[in-house]
């Protein structure tokens, strides 16, 4: 098990109620810990569409997660 | 130069900071806000930005034009919080030598801002509905 910090943004927050929470979680990817929050707050969009960042950096959803990271979910991009 | 700003965008001073003395000339691309997306009157905006990695994310774009147009100066800045129609949502100016590095690079560096940076728009409707907009070409992935 690993202690994961989620944060939330946008649409994400909103569906999770919440900004941030942190987690023992059976994970190996940012995927997975995307899977287990959407089983948890029941989000339905596919990855395909969003992106990730781990502790700060922007990552891939295969991307490898440690015990103690802060994993970022980002719904679609809407700027400009 | 990349930043994010709560207030009105102040175009002039930006217009300044891009001029330089071998710029033939600048292109300028500014983003408003408009009263009507997919046939739904939007009365305001909402943008949410996190900050830390949207101006890391946009000073690596703004590189990346100079890297591929080589421009002399350029500039973004994109707003937060709450918008009203016709407010400047977002600005990018370049500066270079001549027009064609200046035009490629201003495309380059809004059509990269769109897709990666961390922000997200909340549309606010007459009839009081609301709802985040997803960006189309992430949509389409």
């Amino acid at each position: 098990m690993k202690t994961i910090t989620i944060r939330y943004f946008a649409m994400f927050r909103e569906h999770a109620g919440l900004g941030e929470e942190t987690l023992e979680l059976d994970v190996a990817t940012a995927e997975d810990v995307y899977e287990q929050t959407r089983n948890r707050h029941g989000s339905t969009e596919p990855t395909g569409h969003c992106k990730v960042a781990i502790n700060d950096t922007m990552a891939e959803w295969t991307s490898g997660v440690n015990d103690g990271d802060v994993v970022l979910l980002f719904p679609p991009f809407a700027g400009g | 130069m990349f930043a994010i700003s709560d207030k009105s965008i102040a175009v002039d001073e930006l217009r300044d900071q891009v001029m330089n003395p071998g710029s033939g000339g600048v292109c300028v691309f500014e983003g408003w806000v408009r009263n009507e997306n997919e046939g739904r009157v939007v009365q305001r905006l909402e943008y949410e930005v996190y900050a830390p990695l949207a101006v890391k994310e946009g000073e690596i774009v703004i590189a990346e034009a100079k890297q591929r147009f080589p421009f002399l100066a350029a500039c973004c800045v994109h707003r937060s919080g709450l918008l009203e129609i016709g407010d400047c949502a977002v600005w990018v100016g370049v500066s270079a030598p001549h027009r064609d590095e200046a035009f490629k690079a201003c495309r380059y560096i809004i059509d990269e801002i769109k897709v990666r940076l961390p922000i997200w728009k909340k549309e606010h409707y007459i009839d009081g509905d609301s709802g985040w907009v997803n960006c189309e070409r992430c949509a389409n992935v």
